[in-house]
């Protein structure tokens, strides 16, 4: 939680500074590499997902039908049936890890990850209501869940709010509310029958299964506006890492960053958890394993985005894979595929300051 | 917060023991059938008022109210360690693994094996628990830089998500584990006859022991990791003391009444909150006790009222203990800064 100047950590950085046009920065070398190995991991595991399935296309293929050629029927196949599932994992899983990535900064805290603040939670609440007591009012199972999640987040907000707020308190009351809606679909589940209580586990871990352009559009316009928006905040993110009184003092506007950070970081998640359900352990694994792999202080949010793009597009690619004929929700193999990730990654970590 | 204005230490501890007191009796009076409190009381000194009374008294509602005075303490315990032994005030006792390792043990034990009843599944419960948190203990202990704090914490977040993954895959394919699955994981405090309070009673004698007797080393752990060294505490072995207390409390208290581990967030937050009032401020040797009888108080409340809103069936204890719990803290969160760990 204390976070070690850079320095220390093991990983060389270069100033520069050029002249014409008048810019100058930090370039690291070890950040970059990652982010370009990760960019073509993700990438790679994207176009075989798309590749694989009961009518296998050609890696080329898929190249050429993403480009736009190809003969039709692959053209409709690659487009219309699995373009829409892997995009859905791509935009969720970066969205989930970026969500984290602001929560864990904001509160200086590893275990401080969005699925923690009830909006998770929230959704959770309102799709099991709708599947349980059939209350879905004719709206689709995402739009309930975006609708629970908004709700929660607008209630943590308010209840949170008193003559301002503070990213802990926010934190705790979000805590109260996640414990109401956890038990509520609790309560709910044990209430069911049991195909209803079936239903709502599949959705309550995960599923990436029969996602169409529908589900796309909503999460790839709000990821348009929030994702360049939290790259922005990025640069006030370093200095709140500081503390608050150490980032006041350098300048930083600390409560509207502050708030900033909440409404970016929920919309994402809120917007994420709709589309693919609460797909487990993304936002709390993946800046964890991002700033690891990275040998940074903090979680770098690029980084760790594609982290998360990498997980969830390889658990998909497993759970569609592992068992032929059955398509296992995605959320389980996330679980299974980022513990021991994050877990070797803590073993090997060589110092406690770079541990945490 | 001054010492004199604030409540004294000892008015504060006969208030909350009072309070328990009270809830206990009310838990014992009150239910589908509701005995006058004064026969109560003849009941426990050996004069029932009838053969009934006796009964009920005595093998539903005392096995019950003992059930959840003793699981709520160890979660309200557990859960001011595992605080404490992180140095995380989001911590809860289900951080080692030991809740999401006591589900899995259940629906594997109800998927493969077959077995069908709270006594049947115990023992398998805790023995999941126990290997959960053995695991996390050791993950968070490999490598070079020893454990850590932020090691431990999320070393356990991995595996109980490692975990709760499989339990979902079991659960998602078998209809019967998922069916006790799904009824454990609500929580609560019916059906248990008093096999499953002396079951579970020696573990959480033996961790409250461990837990109690490492308040004054948390004292000094909480000033960092080298200041408790230079005060001459061995972090290792207080940090494996803290461990098995979690594990034996967490474990007894979640096998028995469900996976209510919120129970031991949250509490430890009001107590510091009373604390601070009474001027004692954040004393381990006064945190984990005032947690010890705060979270019984909110497990009973949950469990008396569940049973009367929706007389003759109820309402699980865990959902109710989450919406009398749940805004109550709110409520403190907003009225005060929380004093942080």
């Amino acid at each position: 939680m204390t976070p070690s100047p850079s320095v220390l950590t093991g990983s060389s950085r270069h100033t520069f500074r050029l002249a014409v046009p008048p810019v100058s920065g930090v370039l690291r070398p070890r950040l970059v590499a990652v982010c370009v190995t990760l960019a073509v991991g993700a990438f790679l595991v994207f176009c075989w997902g798309v590749a694989i399935g009961d009518y296998p296309v050609d890696l080329a293929d898929v190249m050429k039908a993403l480009a736009g050629s190809g003969d039709p029927g692959t053209l409709l196949v690659v487009r219309e049936l699995r373009l829409p599932r892997a995009m859905v994992g791509l935009l969720a899983g970066v969205a989930f890890a970026l969500s984290g990535a602001l929560f864990q900064t904001m509160t200086r805290n590893p275990l401080a990850s969005p699925d923690m603040i009830g909006i998770i939670e929230g959704a959770g609440t309102a799709v099991v209501a709708g599947i349980v007591l059939g209350w879905d009012g004719g709206l689709s199972t995402q739009a309930l869940g975006l609708l629970g999640a908004l709700a929660t987040a607008l209630l943590v907000y308010l209840l949170a709010w008193r003559r301002g707020t503070t990213g802990y308190r926010i934190v705790l009351v979000g805590i109260g509310v996640a414990w109401m809606c956890t038990s509520a679909t609790d309560f709910l589940m044990a209430r069911g029958g049991r195909f209803q209580a079936q239903a709502a586990l599949g959705w309550l871990v995960g599923n990436l299964n029969g996602r169409d352009w529908a589900q796309v559009g909503p999460l790839a316009v709000t990821m348009a506006a929030l994702v360049p928006a939290a790259l922005l905040l990025g640069r006030w993110m370093r200095t709140l890492q500081l503390g608050d009184d150490l980032a006041t003092g350098l300048g930083t506007p600390v409560q509207r960053v502050r708030l900033a950070l909440l409404l970016v970081g929920v919309g994402l998640i809120a917007f994420a958890t709709a589309a693919a359900g609460p797909v487990a352990f993304v936002a709390l694994a993946a800046p964890q394993i991002a700033q690891r792999l990275a040998g940074t202080a903090w979680p770098p949010l690029v980084a760790s985005g594609l982290t998360g793009a990498l997980v969830v597009l390889s658990a998909d690619l497993i759970a569609r894979t592992l068992i032929p004929g059955t398509e296992l929700p995605v959320g389980i193999v996330t679980g299974v595929l980022g513990a021991p990730v994050l877990l070797w990654l803590l073993i090997r970590a060589n110092r406690a300051g770079s541990g945490g | 917060m001054t010492r004199d204005k604030g409540l004294r230490p000892v008015f504060l501890a006969a208030v909350l023991a009072a309070l328990l007191v009270v809830l206990c009796l009310l838990s014992i009076a009150l239910g589908a059938l509701n005995i006058p409190l004064d026969q109560v009381v003849r009941a426990l000194f050996g004069h029932p008022e009838s053969t009934r009374v006796e009964n009920v008294i005595w093998s539903v509602r005392i096995p019950r109210t003992a059930l959840g005075l003793a699981a709520g303490a160890a979660l309200g315990l557990s859960g001011a360690l595992m605080q404490a032994l992180t140095r995380n005030p989001l911590a809860d006792p289900g951080v080692l693994g030991v809740s999401a390792g006591a589900s899995f043990a259940i629906v594997l034990s109800v998927a493969v094996l077959g077995v069908g009843s709270v006594l049947g599944y115990i023992w398998f419960a805790f023995a999941g628990a126990l290997v959960a948190s053995v695991l996390v203990y050791l993950l968070g202990g490999l490598g070079r830089s020893g454990q850590t704090p932020v090691k431990l914490a999320l070393a356990g977040v991995a595996v109980t998500s490692l975990v709760t993954s499989l339990t979902s895959a079991i659960a998602l394919t078998d209809p019967d584990a998922l069916n006790r699955y799904r009824f454990w994981n609500a929580g609560s405090l019916a059906d248990r006859d008093g096999g499953v309070v002396l079951q579970v009673l020696p573990f959480l004698i033996v961790g409250a022991v461990l837990a109690l007797s490492s308040a004054p080393a948390l004292n000094s752990l909480a000033l960092g990791d080298d200041v408790a060294a230079s005060l001459g505490r061995r972090l290792g072995l207080v940090r494996l003391q803290g461990v098995a207390a979690v594990t034996l409390l967490t474990g007894g208290a979640v096998v028995a009444i469900g996976p209510v581990v919120f129970v031991g967030l949250v509490v430890p937050h009001v107590a510091r909150v009373l604390a601070q009032q009474a001027g004692i401020g954040p004393d381990h040797r006064w945190l984990l006790p005032l947690s010890a009888v705060l979270a019984p108080c909110l497990v009973l409340t949950a469990d008396v009222i569940g049973r009367l809103v929706v007389r003759p069936s109820e309402i699980q204890a865990g959902v109710l203990v989450a919406f009398i719990g749940a805004p109550f803290f709110i409520a403190l969160v907003r009225r005060r800064r929380l004093a942080e760990v």
